[in-house]
């Protein structure tokens, strides 16, 4: 057996090369979380900003310029700093453990992967403390808001969004090379666990769009400082052009993250149910087929830019389709649990809330595909309570079941249940008390990205803000009992920990060990 | 405390129970709605129907489906015995559950069809309005009659930024309206100016984005006099939330006496422009004009925002020759948010508003800067 990994007691050179050079999977994975975490609580605090100050119509707090930062802010960290990061992190813990790798294929890239995102957010986040200020023209920063008119820092952020492509490109070369040449012998693409699937078929679409991020961003980076025109119309260009480009990487970039959330909870909704995966192969391609589809609707985000009818049509169509492998694999869920025997554990608490929110999520995400009404939705809170509960009902909250699910066995102690549950029942009821009212205010006329509302929007803005220091008191609970777990948990030996776990990660001893299947399993 | 906390509760249900007694939806009664706005237009209803449909239908599969996975949930748990079975697969019940969602979504598409084909019908109007959006707000062109204005926020910044109470109908009053008639067909031209902005009258549920280099279309046509209230829904820089629209429909014979009056009015203008202004006069209607349309960006006290948007108090520009200063307002500054002002304010406006920065906060040029000097520097180009 390998030398293991240094411990602070090695001293601190020593500890510290462990975590910049190191080329294990587990360390990186580790590396991923913790990073996904802090940039996650750095989103949250640019959230909370902008929930207080909309806690009472007027300007109180903070001016509208930097209010319009931190909504820039606040997506592109959740989005790119927080969610993403967080399922590579999981990936590179449990892709090798699940198919019987000793590690990822491509160990040296991996460790560069990660350790260039840190140096894209201090640049991202440095533009805050700047003259001009950070990004102010929204995460989907449409042209020429984010050209002619954007802030100097503007190249800042350009730059960093080429190191997060370029970290999110090497990231998913390394899965998909893993899963194609690592496999142990006998598990064949249709025994692979889905959190796997998921994954590869993420993988794919990161490789396919990330580039056309890249190439958007370059295209404004030609238009501010050599003269271009892509996006100015004075030039002979097109602002809707970049819509399309956008869009283009936007659509795949939301299954991105949503995908790798169904992996999860179609491992942790079986393991409590006690019962295998209802539908295995027809969640495989449920999967395939939702991501083939992300590339054909991304101008339904553009029902109001003025399309031909023709255009209107087609992309009302295709989005409308999506709904129904999404509805396939909200059947095989809760399939899965008829006739289980069912306890509620923390992460299963959450994957079932996510399951509800989830599709409640897609609910609206039908009526919004109806492009008529649309017109009506389309850039009001309607939109943002949409995506809220799709993102973070869905993918933050598959994300916490998944830490509470595998921590055990990361590092083979118990977390503190009742501590998880309580977690738990803040974060739902606070997550609602957020979400919910925001349906109501864009319904009600509210468009979103507003510093400042009429009268009207008063009562449910009050209600939204005081949901959101609830769900934002549930995360320091959360580190809480995470950090309690890693030094003070209940230490526990069983490898299933789980009863009803099944899977190759669960037949290695708990704590799983810092090289694990240096010699393949066999599978039947 | 019990009685704190039921106060506060019924607050937080208020919303809803007003709902329940509103019943009929008028336009300055959007006050807690909760549900969209079925508006006064064939369009708005067309989406209000088909808002509904698709609710009822989610409605009714969520409860389905929910309920089903309650059930589960209570009755398949091992603490009341449950012993796991070991199925995992049916195709037959796979299959069902893959062709009735399709079905369903084949029936859906009818009524979205027509109802989008409706928001499309923009041909035969009786009026065309141009819409064009500015960095923050709207100018309405009433295309072939030659009468063009601009629609910026009436409220202040001091309602804004908590210096003063807040009236009434903070954030949804503008300095004019757009008027339009009763029963007849008008149709919008939308485009943008600088970056894209977004116009939309949720009564007449029209929703189009200001694209600079492009024109969208839209149609409205009611016969509900009123005033109706939307807002600008693509982010356009820090004055996004203040930028509201407010349309104002009213019976064709006002209509028509109030398009005579604007007529009427340009032509007054024109004849007064040679009009000799004193130093004070310039100065109150100065003031009123930056903090409408300029305090935005370089603040009430001048003083800018470092690194986005210059300071005028002690700028070389303020301080400097009268004829630069007004070339930066007419010209705009290229590559920055500064735009050009000539189309935007009158040039009484423009000769008021340089006037007082030069004048104000310190900034003691002492010069006077009249319409004329405007006009002849317009003219000079």
């Amino acid at each position: 057996m390998a030398h293991g990994p240094a411990t602070l007691a090695d001293g601190w050179g020593k500890y510290l090369s462990r975590w910049l050079f190191t080329t294990n999977h587990k360390d990186i994975g580790t590396l991923y979380l913790w990073f996904s975490f802090a940039m996650f609580i750095m989103g949250g605090a640019f959230a909370m900003v902008i929930r207080a100050e909309l806690f009472q119509p007027g300007m109180q707090l903070i001016k509208p310029e930097f209010f319009n930062q931190m909504t820039t802010m606040h997506g592109l960290v959740m989005v790119f700093g927080a969610i993403m990061p967080a399922f590579v992190g999981l990936a590179n813990w449990m892709i090798p453990m699940m198919i019987g790798a000793p590690d990822m294929a491509l160990p040296r890239m991996n460790n560069l992967s990660f350790w260039i995102l840190p140096f894209a957010f201090a640049i991202l986040t440095s533009t805050l403390f700047m003259e001009g200020g950070g990004p102010n023209f929204g995460w989907t920063f449409y042209a020429p808001l984010s050209t002619t008119y954007a802030p100097d820092t503007v190249n800042y952020f350009i730059f960093g969004v080429h190191i997060m492509g370029a970290s999110s490109i090497m990231g998913s070369i390394n899965i998909i090379a893993t899963v194609m040449n690592m496999r142990a012998p006998g598990m064949t693409y249709m025994k692979m666990p889905m959190f796997v699937w998921t994954w590869v078929i993420t993988a794919f679409l990161l490789v396919a769009v990330m580039p056309v991020l890249a190439g958007a961003v370059t295209m404004m980076l030609m238009d501010i400082n050599f003269g271009t025109s892509f996006f100015d119309a004075a030039g002979g260009g097109d602002p809707v052009l970049f819509q399309h480009i956008f869009w283009f990487f936007g659509h795949p970039e939301v299954y991105i993250i949503i995908l790798p959330a169904f992996g999860v909870v179609s491992h942790i909704i079986p393991t409590f149910s006690r019962k295998p995966l209802f539908g295995y192969s027809s969640m495989v391609y449920a999967t395939a087929a939702i991501a083939f589809l992300s590339f054909v609707v991304w101008a339904h985000h553009m029902f109001t830019v003025g399309m031909p009818i023709a255009g209107e049509l087609y992309f009302m169509y295709a989005t409308m389709l999506i709904a129904v492998p999404t509805g396939v694999k909200v059947f095989n869920w809760i399939t899965t649990m008829y006739r289980g025997s069912l306890t509620f554990e923390t992460p299963m608490l959450f994957s079932i809330a996510f399951v509800i929110l989830f599709t409640f999520g897609g609910f609206t995400g039908m009526m919004l595909s109806i492009a008529a009404a649309d017109m009506q939705y389309h850039d009001t809170y309607f939109v943002v309570a949409h995506f809220h509960y799709v993102m973070v009902a869905g993918a933050v909250f598959s994300g916490t079941a998944a830490v509470y699910y595998w921590l055990p066995k990361w590092c083979g102690k118990m977390y503190n249940e009742t501590m998880g549950k309580v977690q738990f029942w803040i974060a739902f009821i606070g997550f609602n008390i957020t979400f919910m009212p925001q349906h109501f205010l864009g319904l009600a006329g509210m468009p979103r990205r507003y510093a400042d509302y009429g009268l009207q929007f008063a009562d449910w803005n009050m209600v939204s803000s005081i949901g959101a220091f609830m769900y934002g008191g549930a995360q320091i609970l959360f580190l809480f009992n995470v950090v309690r777990t890693i030094g003070w948990g209940e230490p526990t030996k069983d490898p299933k920990v789980w009863e009803g776990a099944e899977g190759l990660e669960w037949t290695l001893p708990t704590p799983a060990p810092y090289h694990t299947f240096a010699k393949p399993p066999k599978i039947k | 405390m019990l009685k704190r906390a039921q106060a506060l509760f019924l607050r937080l249900l208020s919303p809803a129970i007003a709902l329940a007694m509103a019943g009929g939806v008028s336009a300055e009664s959007t006050t807690r709605q909760l549900n969209m706005p079925q508006g006064v237009t064939e369009v708005s209803q067309a989406a209000y129907d088909i808002h509904m449909i698709m609710m009822w239908i989610c409605t009714v599969i969520g409860v389905a489906v929910f309920g089903f996975m309650f059930y589960v949930m209570y009755a398949h748990r091992k603490s009341r015995g449950a012993v796991a079975a070991n199925f995992h697969e049916n195709h037959v019940v796979e299959l069902i559950w893959t062709i009735v969602p399709a079905l369903i979504l084949i029936v859906m598409a009818i009524p979205a069809t027509t109802a989008l084909l409706k928001v499309y019908d923009t041909e035969n109007a009786d009026i065309d309005i141009k819409v064009t959006g500015y960095q923050w707000k709207w100018q309405y062109e009433y295309i072939g009659e030659g009468v063009k204005f601009m629609s910026e926020l009436r409220t202040s910044q001091d309602e804004i930024y908590g210096r003063a109470p807040k009236g009434e109908h903070y954030l949804r009053e503008v300095t004019q309206p757009l008027v339009i008639p009763t029963g007849k067909k008008v149709r919008f031209l939308i485009t943008g100016n600088d970056v894209i902005h977004s116009w939309w009258v949720p009564d007449f549920g029209v929703k189009r984005d200001a694209v600079p280099g492009l024109f969208t279309a839209a149609w409205a046509k009611t016969d509900v006099p009123g005033i109706y209230v939307g807002e600008c829904t693509e982010l356009c820089g820090i004055g996004h939330a203040f930028m509201p629209v407010v349309v104002e429909v009213k019976p064709e014979a006002e209509y028509n006496e109030w398009l005579a009056g604007k007529k009427e009015e340009a032509a007054l203008y024109a004849s007064t422009i040679g009009k000799e202004w004193t130093f004070d006069e310039l100065m109150v209607r100065g003031e009123e004009v930056y903090e409408r349309s300029c305090a935005g960006c370089h603040q009430s006290d001048g003083k800018g925002i470092a690194g986005v948007f210059p300071a005028l108090k002690d700028s070389p520009i303020a301080l400097g020759a009268k004829e630069g200063h007004i070339a930066v307002l007419i010209d705009g500054v290229a590559g920055t948010s500064m735009q050009s002002f000539a189309d935007q304010l009158s040039e009484v406006d423009i000769a008021a508003v340089v006037h007082y920065e030069r004048n104000a906060w310190g900034n003691d040029v002492g010069d006077v800067t009249q319409p004329l000097d405007v006009l002849n520097y317009k003219k000079n180009q």
